[in-house]
């Protein structure tokens, strides 16, 4: 089969499964594809020997009559995530080389399932960033237009599942980091609740808001990977949350409880926040949304307005508690253990400082220095104490709402993905178009972004899902009920 | 508040980082810059918010889950230090510590 | 962290002058808690392993890893917080320490910051015959950071991350100490009790239990002084030394018009000198938050009462019951409290024998000295509690004689035998209590020395102890002493 690359997770499983390929030939096909299209920065690292020597167990397992849901499908992993077989970089000059003795848990979850994994993801530097301009190797391209960002920071992962390279990824969610990438690229995404995907092995940036999460092409699909990716790591994590993994595909295609094949959402409360909606999103966008919005009336859901007022604050909030944690977790980063030493230095301290200066990119400096500075003494309690303190407002606002509706819907990003560059030099741009999915993040909900339809320059936008607490099934049913009736998810770029 | 380069420059010296005069200056903007945005929370009434470190502790209490006190894990030297930037008789080396 | 939060003084404390300056002494204690495995990972703690052979992922901060709680630990400070009269923290929260430094290698340590696991509590101790008390501010778990090894490498140093992870309970006071030997003398008390208890094996030459003094001067009723921290004491010899040493430094910089800077300094036993240490640049900011890759800690007080069940019997409570059941003298009974196996050792024996006094005393004396001798603890002793008893039993009932016991004793000691009787009867021991057999001695004895009997007739006193002696030799010391005086004198008439 030389069309393997239009099969999605279900549809490769399949394929695999009836023998009508292999998983060796479908590896095989899609790494002669992701090299073909090596231009696009999307991936970081191959390892052929390695990515084949899994698709011959894979297939062995299925000889042996094995089935899973994702027995010999090929995947790729964001490279925050540590693995063996590959070399793990988080898009830093400081890891270059870098190989891990061990597996992050979720590629672990992923590898027993029987997936295989192709190679490693570009993304932006310790996941710093919105554009993914900030790999320290080199920037990802839009396959929908190759002058604009695939957004960040899992910018290869959408890029890569966009392009058809790969079925679909993992990626890693800190404010964002999943759902705008997929709503730049088209591709659905989805953050689960804090704690609901085990944190060891993945490049820690947040450690309060770091989650890891599936990027695909439908709803289904990302289902599938989830159910494998969460559950708990009691030995590994202490932040992981002791609830028993579950089969997030048993809701999918099914209709509400008191609801009919016709109308399958009906009763489900759709929330708008207005704050969402107001005057800094972007006229396309918000057509998109609408639009989408009106599609879930016709399945049946109600809208409500809602109100999330803390809405602005989350961005002073989240870039200050974020980069106070990572400048705390990027310390280990020294020249001594591991990763880049500087050549020539005097002594220990220039040692330390020539390292991480030589290796560490503008915006992680940025955020370490801002991080530094707001715990440092004398600014603690007015800065990260304060941060801590609003955080829980805001997460008492979401649960506020939560008592009005199910789902609360809106915009993930104010625009559409803009062209490589144009925000680079401006650091505040960039945090500032993070608005919609800081708060998310802050109160460890979760959130997904499906595509919603396009806007200004053909650029796809992302419609954001996000549910209360642990309510990831619920979240995918609506989104897979909106992609049963729309075909915006299935559409690819021209030329891939 | 704002911050001057000599601030810049103590925070680097912590942070471990060295930076030119040029990188000193844009920093020094961009930051000012960062907590212009910062100072709308002072407006936040926080009297009596206990700070939320754990998200899901808003819902219900996070508590440390304890594990057993077993010796498990076994010598795994070779790997860990392979990519180590010095390493001598198993050592990492680093230039003199002096005390 | 910080001694003096919180810290108020205790006008109690008679505090003796030196040079009319008042010495103030506040100690920090790390205690390295025994457990099997790390704080916060599962790699093995054993002393003197092959460099980084126990140090796992974790312990190395590999990217990716994170921390995960030893609940022995966490058992272990409520041991220590319950024998101390502290309050156990129903609630506890771990931060991180930032700084750079070589042997720390997640560039931060994860400690206890706010909130610790152990408040407040105190520590009595008696110095010579005066009851001292310490109170202490806190006691917080942590980890322990690596070692830096400065010999073998030219212009390098190495860095060995075995001890990197290994738990510790840092246990601070309140400047309560008013002089080196109070200071001394509260640190063997917390030696002991922390031993006993089991929370921590004590060993000092590998640095299980680091003393940090916090010493400062002032005259009488003035604000407490700046103070210098005297790093890693890891012999009572030394600590005495060097805070004697520091003191006679900082009352001689004051008489020469210098003001103390606060510094850490470090005591060089080969010199008897504290000198400052190269100060960690901007040690002073720490960036402490609380931990976000570890929940707060929360004690139910189901579980502090399960631990309060297993608890010992405390080595001050129990020196004052042996005073109290067996009559002893308080001095023996702080010292027959040194350890659980001496004082198991001395229960069973003068339980067994009715003799505490007796046992008390061979206790101290024979069964001491031979172990001092041999490097031996109590529990190793080739005479256990129970031989001991019988053969005090022996000397009790007249059996043997004290100087005969000691021979059986010893003859116990190196092997010789295992039963008392049996030793005594090989050896022949036993005195002679058979009337008939002694009188026949005496009467010789008599005939052969008649210028004694002479003597003592003529009213000489000592010719009576001469002749006592010739009859106890003439029994080889076999005689009952009373009973060759009593027939002795009948003869004599």
């Amino acid at each position: 089969m030389n069309d393997l690359h239009e099969l999605g997770v279900a549809g490769l499983a399949v394929a695999i499964a009836d023998k009508k390929t292999s998983s060796v030939e479908a590896a095989q096909h899609l790494l002669a594809r992701a090299k073909a299209h090596a231009s696009l920065g999307a991936y970081l690292a191959f390892n052929e020997d390695a990515t084949l020597a899994q698709a011959r167990a894979a297939d062995a397992r299925i000889a042996a009559g094995e089935r899973t849901p994702l027995l010999g499908v090929p995947l790729a992993h964001k490279d925050i995530f540590v693995t063996k077989d590959f070399p793990t970089t988080a898009g830093s000059k400081i890891l270059e080389g870098y190989r891990s003795p061990f597996d992050a848990t979720v590629v672990r979850r992923l590898a027993e399932q029987g997936a295989v994994s192709l190679g490693k993801l570009n993304c932006d530097e310790f996941a710093m960033g919105s554009g993914n301009d900030n790999s320290a190797y080199s920037p990802v391209h839009n396959p929908w237009d190759i002058e604009r960002v695939p957004g960040g920071s899992s910018g290869g992962s959408a890029a890569a599942v966009a392009a058809r390279l790969v079925p679909a990824a993992t990626g890693t969610d800190t404010g964002g980091s999943i759902r705008q990438p997929a709503s730049f690229c088209g591709v659905t995404g989805i953050k689960p609740t804090y704690g609901r995907c085990s944190r060891y092995g993945m490049v820690a940036f947040a450690s309060s808001l770091d989650q890891a999460g599936p990027m695909a092409r439908s709803a289904a699909d990302c289902a599938t990977l989830l159910s494998a990716m969460a559950g708990p790591d009691i030995d590994r994590d202490s932040t992981s949350l002791d609830h028993p993994a579950e089969d997030y595909t048993t809701l999918l295609g099914q209709p509400r409880e008191g609801a009919s094949a016709a109308l399958p959402l009906k009763g489900l409360r759709i929330g708008l926040p207005k704050e969402f909606f107001g005057g800094g999103c972007a006229g396309d966008v918000l057509v998109a949304v609408r639009a989408a919005l009106a599609e879930y009336e016709k399945l049946g859901a109600t809208l409500v307005d809602i109100s999330l007022p803390r809405t602005e604050l989350s961005i002073p909030v989240y870039y200050i508690i974020a980069p106070a944690e990572a400048s705390s977790n990027l310390s280990r980063f020294d020249g001594v253990k591991f990763g880049h030493r500087a050549a020539k230095y005097d002594d220990l301290i220039d040692m330390y400082k020539k390292s991480r200066s030589e290796a560490f990119g503008p915006e992680v400096q940025r955020r370490i220095m801002i991080g530094t500075y707001v715990l440092s003494h004398g600014y603690y309690d007015a800065y990260y104490l304060k941060a801590q303190q609003i955080r829980r407002l805001i997460a008492q606002d979401f649960q506020a709402a939560f008592t009005q509706c199910d789902v609360i819907a809106g915009p993930v990003a104010p625009t559409v993905a803009w062209k490589i560059g144009e925000k680079s030099d401006d650091p505040l741009a960039n945090y500032l178009a993070d608005i919609y999915t800081l708060s998310t993040s802050l109160a460890g909900l979760p959130g997904m972004s499906v595509p919603a339809g396009f806007g200004a320059g053909g650029m796809p936008v992302g419609l954001q899902l996000v549910g209360n607490y642990f309510q990831e099934g619920p979240l995918l049913q609506a989104a897979h009920a909106f992609q049963q009736a729309t075909d915006w998810h299935a559409r690819a770029p021209g030329g891939y | 508040m704002s911050l001057t380069l000599s601030d810049i420059g103590r925070i680097a010296n912590l942070a471990r980082l060295e930076l030119t005069d040029a990188r000193s200056e844009t920093l020094r903007v961009q930051l000012n810059g960062f907590f212009d945005i910062v100072e709308q929370m002072n407006a936040v009434n926080t009297l009596g918010v206990e700070p939320l470190a754990h998200p899901t502790a808003v819902i219900d209490h996070v508590s440390l889950r304890l594990r057993p006190d077993l010796a498990s894990e076994p010598n795994d030297r070779e790997a860990n230090q392979k990519s180590a930037p010095a390493v001598e008789r198993g050592l990492f080396l680093v230039p003199k510590v002096i005390e | 962290m910080p001694a003096r939060r919180g810290a108020t003084e205790m006008n109690t404390s008679t505090s003796l002058l030196v040079q009319g300056y008042e010495v103030v002494i506040g100690f920090e204690t790390h205690a390295q808690l025994s457990t099997q495995s790390k704080i916060f990972s599962r790699a093995p703690v054993a002393f003197g392993a092959e460099p980084n052979t126990q140090a796992c992922a974790v312990d190395l901060a590999l990217p990716g890893t994170l921390p995960v709680m030893n609940k022995a630990a966490v058992e272990l400070a409520i041991r220590l917080g319950l024998a101390l009269g502290s309050h156990i923290a129903e609630q506890s929260v771990f931060a991180r320490k930032n700084y750079f430094y070589p042997d720390l290698p997640k560039g931060y340590q994860i400690s206890q910051f706010e909130i610790p696991v152990v408040q407040g509590g105190e520590v009595s101790f008696f110095l010579g015959s005066e009851k001292k008390t310490v109170r202490l501010v806190r006691a917080h778990l942590e980890e322990d950071a690596g070692k830096s090894l400065h010999e073998d490498f030219v212009g390098q140093s190495g860095i060995d991350l075995n001890r990197a992870g290994t738990p510790l309970l840092e246990i601070v006071t309140e400047p309560d100490m008013r002089s080196s030997a109070e200071a001394v003398a509260y640190a063997k008390e917390l030696h002991k009790i922390v031993t006993w208890i089991g929370v921590c094996d004590g060993n000092m030459q590998e640095g299980s239990f680091r003393c940090d003094a916090n010493v400062s001067v002032r005259k009488p009723g003035a604000e407490l002084g700046t103070r210098r921290e005297i790093k890693n004491l890891n012999s009572f010899k030394f600590m005495q030394q060097a805070i004697d040493f520091e003191v006679r430094w900082q009352i001689e910089q004051i008489e020469d018009g210098h003001k103390i800077q606060q510094a850490t300094v470090l005591f060089d036993p080969d010199t008897g000198e504290t000198r400052a240490m190269r100060t960690k640049e901007d040690a002073a900011d720490y960036r402490y938050f609380p931990d976000p890759d570890l929940p707060p800690l929360v004690i139910e007080r189901e579980w502090v009462e399960q631990v309060r069940g297993q608890m010992p019997e405390l080595p001050r409570a129990m020196a004052e019951r042996l005073v109290r059941d067996y009559g002893l003298p308080e001095y023996d009974a702080t010292t027959l409290t040194q350890s659980p196996s001496m004082a198991a050792y001395f229960e069973t024996a003068a339980k067994a024998s009715g003799q505490a006094k007796l046992v008390s005393n061979w206790i101290m004396g024979e069964v001491s000295r031979r172990l001092n001798a041999e490097e031996k603890e109590i529990a190793a002793a080739p005479v256990n509690a129970a031989q001991l008893a019988v053969l005090i039993g022996r000397i009790a009932d007249g059996t043997v004689s004290n100087n005969a016991a000691k021979q059986v004793f010893d003859a116990l000691w190196i092997g010789e035998g295992t039963e008392v009787d049996a030793v005594i009867e090989a050896k022949g021991l036993k005195q002679m209590n058979d009337s008939g057999a002694l009188e026949k001695i005496i009467d010789e004895v008599m005939a052969a020395n008649a210028d004694n009997v002479a003597q003592f007739r003529a009213g000489k006193e000592k010719a009576f102890n001469a002749l006592v002696g010739q009859v106890m030799k003439a029994s080889k010391g076999k005689a009952n002493p009373q009973q060759a005086n009593d027939l002795l004198r009948q003869k004599l008439g």
